[in-house]
């Protein structure tokens, strides 16, 4: 089987385009779910995207280790938000006795 | 003593508040007595070390300066390579502005143990107190104009703080904000100059500045340019040191605790704006330093009108502040530096005194209006005082001679400084013909004396306004009584000069020679080659005037409030317009809320009015489009609508409720219409 | 069509093909579970570009950590059978357009910028130079991640720790237990007796 160029040699463009799949289906996930873990693992796809960008260019562009580094800190504060986030989906679940995000509109008033 | 001991001990009374306030600020309540012994200890050691850094600086021939880079940055587009530094810079005039500071702050830490003994917010004070003392003892070493920015901003903040230490009271809390706000002004203004500078020398260095200005290197090649940087750093010290048209946040300020006003609004960081300007002093061009000048005598003609008229007695005080700070100011614009900054230090004895004396006699008031069960008589009215002579004898003649010195009677150390600025603007005239200026200065000096013996009179002097009540009132104790003592001492000439007629043979005048200009010569002031020798001409004639004006002032209070040989109400009756324009403060406020506030209010109903109809048009079109494109209208409609939702609410009661369902409160919907306006700015760029 | 492709496109169809499905999935179990091999995926591809320790990493933390927390999360919130696992999608249609030109626009970007490219070195351990790195030039996040995990931890427990009964209108429990009045509030208001009386003096 042959395979045009582009394809055959997956480069920095590849990566950045799953990325980009990955950066839109967890927009999808925090925009149209409606339960408010599934919105936290949007959260996780969409800080997962960017890593992916930055580990990326840190191997094709000029950002050496320092890619390597922020990805570390972005797993790192990722796990932080993941911990606060579900403390206060718990405290959410406690007062209104659901996750559901529409029914959370305290926002409106 | 070597230069790196100054510099240590230096680091040292700057770090020592800020301990204090670290440590009162998280463990304050727990202390014994509230930690009020460690703030007021720290402070006390600052000020013995500040001595210890004045004899030395005053023995030894050259400046010290030391710097430590804090940030480097590369390429920077138009600048290049930027070196960001620490540093201090201990001159005559930091070292001396240094105890000044040190010195009030101790005395009024003293004061502040008697007066707000039983605060709820002790400890509190106290770490706010000890903050402020450590901001501004930073603007008075720094070396560069970042840093002074840095610590002009935190000298704001903890005004801020202090001013609404009562912040359960609506006044105080709204005077903080009012402070805080009016000196954003200037600062905004200042911050363009420091930046007009550093875009240019890409240093914020004083030393580094001034001989880059004076090897004629020039910002941006024309000297337009260094006038404007000037002015604009001026604009900070308008702001800073209330000075006409920004004058109107000190009288409001005096809603903080009565120490508080004595340090801060009477003493030090009014002040800042006068060392400001001394600092930079060398930068000014002629046009610049005139404009300083102009704004200084307005000042002070201004506010000392207006105070004359007032009843309330921290808001007399205040007023003079303004009228003081004014003088200050038209002393450097005129080119008599050392005049005007030995007016700074010691006004900053007898002002910080005659705030201290007005803290006594309004806790005195306060205790005996507390004892009566009063609580409806206003404790600071001095129509509610008179006669306290008898009952507050310490607190009486300490006033006295505050009185005094800032009258300009000899043998206090305020006719010293005073006398100096006044054949400073003399003999700036007769070189260049600005009238204008010592007319001001002479006229201000009779107004002051007048006001400040009507102050007098009326609060010690006469008969007691309620005889009862000033049987209650008792002399305060001594923690607050022996800070007084100290200051009246202060504001006798013998520390500034050993000659009572003249200040330009002592020590401090000596100390602080004025800095050669840089400015290039086509551009700095041409007076100034001859302008002692001037003074010299001028002075003994200003002398034996200023004389009979302080004494002519004095004598006209005395006619009127004690003797009543003229009626103050006939007198007011036929001054008429302006008696009622002073009594208002010449209706200040009300233009700033006529011009601003509504202004302001009146663009939001305009836009108020725009909004509604574009909306409508959207909500109109809104069937047409999608879903999603009617929410976002929703939106933005509820957004601007948000404030203005009381002005709509009789006009729009059908279409109010219908955006109302439309803005649904969930997250979500927030975040597509963040992510909306990201793709439409994405798209906006992609197809420039 | 070498290995390093071969691997690249398995990889990729596993990583997009799970989040898909973690997205649209009904049933929320099944969501966190896709989300696990999304997650393995993704350290897959780390160690393809040659960051080894971002890719152990990846898999410690996320699929160690985070997923366990994001399980627990889904196993306190259900009302405990699976019908009540399934969740609510909204407006799916609308969304997933809006989603999909978002990607079509970040993709096209990416695409079509000239990427200044850095030439490809050898993969060789990166460890200690991360390590390096870490107590140099990075100390201060480094330090200020610990402080934040630290406060992190706190925060999490005392929120989670502040139980209080659902005011759930539709939870088949029964009535809810009335808890009693928590004593925070009423220790909380400010000693305003003295307060009022010292600010009269100024």
């Amino acid at each position: 089987m042959v395979l045009p160029e582009w394809l055959a040699e997956p480069g920095l463009n590849h990566f950045l385009v799953v990325s980009a799949v990955l950066f839109s289906l967890g927009l999808l996930a925090v925009i149209s779910r409606r339960n408010i873990i599934l919105v936290l693992m949007g959260i996780e796809l969409i800080l997962n995207a960017a890593n992916l960008n930055f580990v990326a260019f840190s191997r094709y562009g000029s950002l050496s280790l320092d890619g390597h580094m922020i990805a570390l800190f972005v797993i790192i504060i990722a796990a932080a938000e993941a911990a606060v986030a579900l403390a206060i989906a718990l405290n959410i679940y406690n007062r209104f006795g659901s996750v559901d995000v529409e029914l959370i509109s305290e926002l409106k008033e | 003593m070597g230069l790196d001991t100054l510099i240590l001990l230096s680091l040292i009374v700057l770090f020592l508040p800020l301990a204090g306030f670290a440590v009162l600020v998280f463990f304050g309540k727990r202390l014994p007595r509230q930690g009020d012994w460690l703030a007021t200890g720290l402070v006390t050691v600052s000020l013995l070390l500040s001595l210890v850094i004045l004899f030395a600086r005053l023995t030894s021939p050259e400046s010290v300066t030391a710097g430590w880079t804090w940030a480097q940055f590369g390429g920077i587009p138009g600048i290049g390579e930027v070196t960001v530094e620490l540093g201090i810079l201990i001159d005559n005039l930091s070292a001396i502005m240094l105890v000044v500071v040190a010195l009030i702050s101790t005395l009024v830490h003293f004061f502040s143990m008697g007066y707000l003994e039983g605060d709820v917010r002790y400890s509190r004070y106290f770490a706010y107190l000890g903050f402020f003392t450590f901001s501004m003892i930073g603007i008075v070493l720094t070396h560069n104009l970042l840093m002074m920015y840095i610590f002009w901003e935190l000298v704001g903040l903890s005004s801020y703080l202090l001013i609404g230490h009562w912040y359960e009271k609506k006044s105080a809390s709204n005077a903080a904000m009012k402070a805080f706000i009016v000196n954003r002004i200037g600062d905004a203004g200042m911050f363009i100059g420091i930046m007009i500078i550093f875009v240019h020398f890409a240093t914020f260095s004083f030393d580094a500045i001034f001989s880059a200005v004076a090897a004629g290197n020039l910002p941006f090649e024309s000297q337009a340019w260094l006038t404007a940087a000037g002015v604009l750093i001026f604009c900070g010290a308008i702001g800073k040191s209330a000075q006409f048209p920004l004058h109107v946040w000190l009288p409001d300020a005096m809603e903080g605790p009565t120490p508080v006003s004595a340090l801060i609004h009477a003493a030090t960081m009014v002040a800042a704006g006068v060392f400001l300007v001394a600092r930079m002093f060398p930068l000014f061009t002629a046009d610049a330093l005139l404009v300083i000048a102009y704004v200084g005598a307005a000042t002070a003609l201004l506010a000392a009108t207006i105070a004359i008229t007032q009843y309330d007695i921290k808001k007399v005080l205040a007023w003079s502040t303004i009228s003081q700070l004014g003088y200050m100011i038209l002393a450097l614009g005129v080119g008599a530096y050392a005049a005007g900054f030995m007016h700074l230090v010691t006004h900053a004895a007898f002002k910080a005194g005659l705030f201290l004396g007005s803290g006594a006699v309004i806790y005195a008031m306060h205790a005996a209006l507390h004892k009566q069960h009063d609580h409806d008589t206003d404790a600071q009215d001095i129509r509610n005082m008179g006669g306290l002579r008898s009952r507050m004898p310490v607190t009486y003649w300490t006033f006295l001679i505050f009185t005094l010195a800032i009258s300009g009677i000899p043998l206090t150390s305020g006719f010293l400084s005073k006398d100096e600025i006044l054949a400073g603007t003399l003999a700036f005239s007769t070189l260049n013909g600005h009238w204008l200026l010592p007319l001001i200065a002479f006229g201000v000096a009779g107004m002051t004396a007048f006001y400040m013996f009507r102050l007098l009179i009326l609060t010690f002097h006469g008969k007691p306004a309620d005889s009862k009540r000033l049987s209650m009132i008792r002399e305060v104790p001594g923690v607050m009584a022996i800070p007084l003592i100290i200051l009246a001492a202060l504001s006798t000439f013998i520390f500034y000069s050993f000659n009572p007629l003249g200040a330009s043979s002592g020590w401090l005048f000596q100390a602080l020679a004025r800095p050669a200009s840089v400015v290039p010569e086509a551009f700095a002031p041409a007076t100034w080659p001859v302008f002692y020798e001037a003074i010299s001409r001028v002075h003994t004639p200003v002398m034996i005037l200023s004389i009979i004006i302080a004494v002519a002032g004095v004598a006209f209070a005395w006619l009127v409030y004690e003797r009543r040989s003229v009626s103050a109400d006939k007198m007011a009756g036929v001054m008429g317009p302006l008696y009622r324009g002073s009594r208002n403060k010449w209706y200040f406020d009300e233009m700033y809320e006529a011009v601003f506030v509504n202004g302001t209010l009146a663009l939001t109903r305009i836009s108020n009015w725009f909004d509604f109809n574009v909306i409508d048009g959207i909500v109109n079109g809104a069937g047409t489009v999608t879903r999603g494109v009617s929410k976002i209208s929703g939106w933005i409609d509820n957004v601007f609508i948000d404030g203005l939702v009381n002005f709509l609410a009789n006009i729009t009661g059908s279409i109010g409720m219908r955006m109302r369902k439309i803005q649904t409160g969930s997250v979500q919907n927030y975040l597509v219409f963040g992510v909306f306006g990201f793709l439409i700015i994405t798209i906006v760029l992609l197809s420039i | 069509m070498d290995l390093f492709a071969v691997v690249f496109y398995l990889f990729a169809i596993l990583i997009i093909g799970s989040a898909t499905l973690m997205v649209f999935s009904k049933n929320i179990v099944h969501s966190a579970f896709a989300l696990m091999f999304t997650l393995g995926g993704l350290a897959v591809f780390y160690a393809l570009l040659y960051a080894g320790f971002v890719a152990v990493t990846q898999l410690l933390v996320y699929v160690g950590g985070i997923l366990v927390l994001i399980l627990f999360g889904v196993m306190l919130t259900t009302q405990g059978y699976f019908e009540k696992v399934k969740t609510r999608t909204v407006n799916l249609v609308p969304a997933t357009i809006f989603t999909a030109i978002v990607g079509v626009l970040l993709i096209s970007v990416f695409v079509s910028t000239d990427w200044t490219l850095a030439p490809l070195r050898d993969g060789e351990s990166t460890m200690t130079a991360l390590g390096e790195l870490l107590m140099t030039d990075f100390m201060l996040p480094f330090q200020v991640a610990g402080v934040l995990l630290l406060l992190a931890m706190i925060g999490a427990v005392l929120m989670a720790s502040r139980t209080r009964t659902p005011k759930s209108p539709g939870s088949s429990y029964g009535s809810p237990v009335s808890s009693p009045d928590s004593p925070d509030s009423s220790s909380q208001s400010p000693d305003s007796s003295s307060a009022g009386e010292e600010s009269h003096k100024t």
